[in-house]
């Protein structure tokens, strides 16, 4: 195992993604993710890459389309009014097939809201926040190591379904510091996309990054497309952690920071004598609806915890499928849920309808 | 026989989907014959706007991108930091580049961008229709300003050649007209010495066009020549605005 070392969650992310070959980044101030871009304004020249403080949100992301559409492994971070702003661009990049990696370090809203942590970007992230029929193939990590891993991957996950992938953290994984390994370095690989538009050199004909189908029979076939590659990803990226599932009476749901919180709980409650177990959707796009699915044949009812007031819960429902009750608890605002409040609950739950 | 004539090679041998009249042909010809005598369209990458020139791809033979509305400088910045060597050239109308794309055009400059900018001012939305844009002259009547713009409600007409020259990174600016022989002699050398500025390695540039849109104003094509010569010349004054040597040229 590599070295470990103290990393803050946001420089974590921009490290890693440097080691997995990203070259490129666009971004524009926003808290609490600006370690991100300053660390890149320091790390990118020293490989060779290229950093640009973009005019706004709105710019920074069409760079990153542009720089994809060239052949760049690229990547932008940002915050939820940031990714509000985002998402014009992340249509366009989902429809013109361009792989990219997008972090939302969420913070609470609706609008300029707060710049504490939130789950609240939970439906514009995995239920495509720009206009059309897409996906993004959206990863929740639940510690700065695990933000490393997926960063990692990401790029490699959105070369192979040409789609855009988002790192969907929040303030407090950002912000906060634990020890992590890093990988050794990916080399950069050299060929250049059998799609990217980097000049018709060598007698090839000329490409087109493109995202307009005016004709609705060939927009419908573009956008099966789209949607074939992820039906596949369903099949080859959906990733959840079971932890205490198998005996479990009542399953906790929960991602991200909330998931961490949801384990204490857990063990709250467990001491306490009541069985419970958690799902920890590791993709939040794709959802791992089977694996909850799967346990929802045992569980006697289910308590999702989001710091929300209920997004990913919807998708709860839609696995679990009426098989047993699913509660929700949920903060907002910035405010995170104790172990305690959620132990609580999960004794309320109990008592109505485990019978103890 | 002497060949007088021939289609550029970084043209498509084909029809376009332009109105009658419109002068983008006569731009898209100007771009591509000046792409043909430096030798880059193998390396030259256009970036497409939203509005009539959205199909652009369909008649250059190079590499393109499609753009957001307005957002054609930020995707040309993408693709320029990428491929250094590349010529990257956007092709704008005033809706995109004057209107919904104005922080772009403007921060391409800022940063000095080594890409050029064709920016053709027809003073009207074309492909939704003929709205009014921010480069509509005042009086003049769109489906938006049927009473004519007025000023005290819809502003005065911007000039985006005049206010990019105020910017440090733009190395050259000038605007042109396409509406006569002579105009689109001077209009050819200008898109050149944009291109020119950026293989050079100077700055930004950009060549803003003049030019005529008789659908939606409602004109006959040599009506529309003659409407831009008699009222937008006098608004918009021809000319470099900004060059890399620091000369400036009105007229």
């Amino acid at each position: 195992m590599a070295e470990r070392k103290l990393f803050k969650g946001n420089e974590a992310v921009a490290e890693a993604a440097v080691r997995a070959g990203c070259r490129f980044f666009f971004g524009y101030p926003i808290t609490p993710q600006n370690e991100i871009p300053e660390y890149m304004s320091r790390r990118l020249p020293e490989v060779g890459g290229v950093f640009l403080q973009a005019e706004s949100e709105v710019a920074a992301i069409n760079m990153v389309y542009g720089a994809a559409g060239a052949g760049g492994r690229v990547m932008t971070s940002s915050s939820s009014p940031g990714i509000s702003l985002k998402q014009e661009g992340i249509s366009y990049i989902a429809g013109a097939e361009l792989p990219c990696l997008i972090v939302n370090m969420v913070r609470g809203g609706p609008g300029l809201g707060g710049i504490q942590p939130a789950q609240s970007d939970y439906f514009q992230a995995v239920k495509g926040g720009g206009h059309g029929d897409y996906h993004c193939i959206v990863f929740a990590p639940a510690s700065v190591q695990e933000m490393v891993d997926l960063t990692i991957q990401a790029f490699d996950v959105a070369e192979r379904y040409r789609m855009p992938v988002m790192i969907l953290g929040d303030g407090i994984l950002g912000q906060m510091m634990e020890p992590v390994a890093f990988p050794d370095p990916v080399p950069v690989d050299a060929a250049l996309a059998d799609w990217a538009t980097a000049g018709a050199r060598d007698g090839r004909a000329p490409r087109l990054i493109n995202s307009i189908y005016l004709r609705p029979d060939e927009l419908f076939r573009h956008n099966l497309k789209l949607q074939a590659r992820f039906d596949e990803a369903k099949i080859a990226e959906v990733r959840h952690e079971a932890i205490n599932t198998d005996d479990a009476d009542i399953v906790l749901v929960a991602y991200g920071t909330t998931s961490r919180v949801c384990r204490s709980a857990m063990d709250r409650a467990r001491a306490a004598g009541i069985r419970v177990g958690l799902v920890r959707p590791i993709t939040v796009s794709p959802f791992p609806y089977q694996a909850i699915a799967d346990v929802a044949r045992t569980a006697r009812a289910f308590l999702t915890v989001e710091m929300s007031l209920g997004q990913m819960v919807e998708d709860v429902k839609l696995a679990v499928c009426g098989a047993a009750p699913v509660h929700f608890y949920g903060t907002t605002g910035g405010v995170v849920p104790t172990s305690s409040a959620i132990a609580d609950e999960v004794r309320k739950i109990a008592m109505a309808e485990v019978g103890k | 026989m002497k060949q007088v004539y021939a289609v550029p090679k970084a043209l498509q041998p084909r029809a376009t989907h332009y109105c009658p009249g419109c002068t983008h042909g006569i731009a898209h010809k100007l771009v591509a014959e000046t792409i043909d005598e430096l030798g880059v369209r193998d390396r030259t990458i256009g970036v497409a706007p939203v509005g009539c020139a959205v199909f652009a791809y369909d008649y250059f033979d190079c590499d393109f991108q499609q753009a957001a509305h307005g957002r054609a400088p930020a995707v040309a910045t993408g693709i320029k930091r990428v491929v250094p060597d590349a010529v990257v050239f956007t092709y704008q109308g005033d809706g995109d580049l004057a209107s919904i794309g104005a922080a772009e055009i403007v921060h391409a400059a800022m940063r000095g961008e080594r890409i050029t900018v064709i920016f053709i001012n027809n003073a009207i939305y074309g492909m939704t229709g003929g709205q009014m844009a921010p480069t509509t002259l005042l009086g003049q009547k769109t489906t938006t300003s049927p009473a004519g713009r007025e000023p005290g409600h819809a502003g005065s007409p911007i000039r985006i050649a005049e206010m990019l020259a105020t910017i440090p990174g733009a190395a050259y600016v000038a605007r042109v007209s396409l509406s006569s022989p002579a105009n689109v002699a001077r209009a050819k050398k200008a898109i050149r010495k944009a291109f020119d500025t950026q293989l050079s390695g100077a700055g930004f540039s950009l060549v803003e066009c003049l030019s005529t849109c008789p659908t939606n104003w409602g004109m006959a094509p040599v009506e529309a020549m003659e409407w831009l010569e008699s009222n937008m010349i006098p608004y918009y004054p021809l000319g470099e605005f900004r060059t890399p040597e620091g000369g400036v040229s009105n007229g």
